[in-house]
């Protein structure tokens, strides 16, 4: 098996607020990341492909097409954008790391394995480089 | 879904190779310069990640600030401009070599009450780097 990685970056803003809770359980729970006006990252997105290199290519796939996916699928949705109020996918949820990691998993997993060639192993986004959260979908 | 969490923290901190139990020419042979007498030091990256359900009250495997403030307490607090050897208990006995640091700091976090601790990583510089996970029988 060989695992490829591709990496891109956005830049986008969001705050972290629970409608459920009291004001001062969502500052409680989530401290300055509560604040109503937001704040931003710039995010660092790294994509990584498992399979076998296709005999004729040497290729896993062609990452062209990834870069193609990548463009479409996040940074046209993401880049640049309130996360809250701007990404669908994300409306009514806590845009966390976690949060976002798992959206863009569920985002790229049809996008790569339906090509027939690879299979979406690792979304690894970096919130800043000191912290980051993989999702691995349900595993190998 | 499976996910992990990684945060990173750093210390300063000074060590040096050697086991008692060998001649000086012995540590000498396998821990090279790092068997100095007066000991040296790095600037290490410590990568703690752990894993869990995403709750969806908060979005959150864990709340950094519990986690931030476990490691404080356990590592930071004691890790943090030492000399290891002579200033960490766990290194009296085992030489603390970056494998051996990633073993103890795991050890001292498993206990975190609020996920699973799945890895430990150390950067001892930029070149070197190790990672400890643990067997799941």
């Amino acid at each position: 098996m060989v695992y490829v990685t591709r990496k891109i970056e956005f830049s986008a803003s969001h705050l972290y607020h629970n409608p459920e809770l009291s004001p001062e359980e969502n500052r409680r729970i989530f401290g300055k990341c509560n604040n109503p006006h937001g704040h931003g990252h710039n995010y660092v997105l790294e994509v990584t492909v498992a399979g076998e290199p296709d005999p004729r290519t040497g290729m896993v796939l062609d990452l062209k097409e990834l870069k193609d996916i990548l463009q479409r699928e996040i940074l046209e949705r993401m880049d640049h954008r309130f996360l809250n109020y701007e990404v669908p996918e994300l409306a009514g949820k806590i845009p966390t790391t976690e949060t976002i990691a798992m959206t863009i998993w569920n985002l790229l997993e049809p996008r790569i394995n339906d090509r027939g060639q690879g299979r979406l192993y690792r979304v690894r986004l970096y919130e800043t480089p000191d912290l980051y959260v993989d999702c691995l979908g349900n595993g190998p | 879904m499976k996910v992990v969490l990684h945060r990173r923290y750093r210390f300063s901190a000074s060590h040096r190779l050697h086991q008692a139990g060998w001649s000086e020419e012995e540590n000498r042979r396998v821990y090279g310069k790092c068997a100095n007498p007066y000991g040296h030091g790095h600037n290490y990256v410590l990568d703690v990640a752990v894993s869990g359900p995403v709750d969806p009250a908060t979005g959150m495997i864990t709340n950094l600030a519990d986690l931030d403030t476990f490691v404080e307490r356990e590592i930071l607090a004691e890790f943090d401009h030492v000399y290891l050897n002579e200033q960490v208990a766990a290194f009296r006995s085992a030489v603390p070599t970056s494998e051996n640091i990633c073993q103890v700091v795991f050890e001292r976090l498993r206990a975190y009450p609020h996920a699973q601790v799945e890895s430990i990583g150390m950067e001892e510089t930029g070149a070197n780097s190790f990672e400890y996970l643990p067997d799941r029988t």
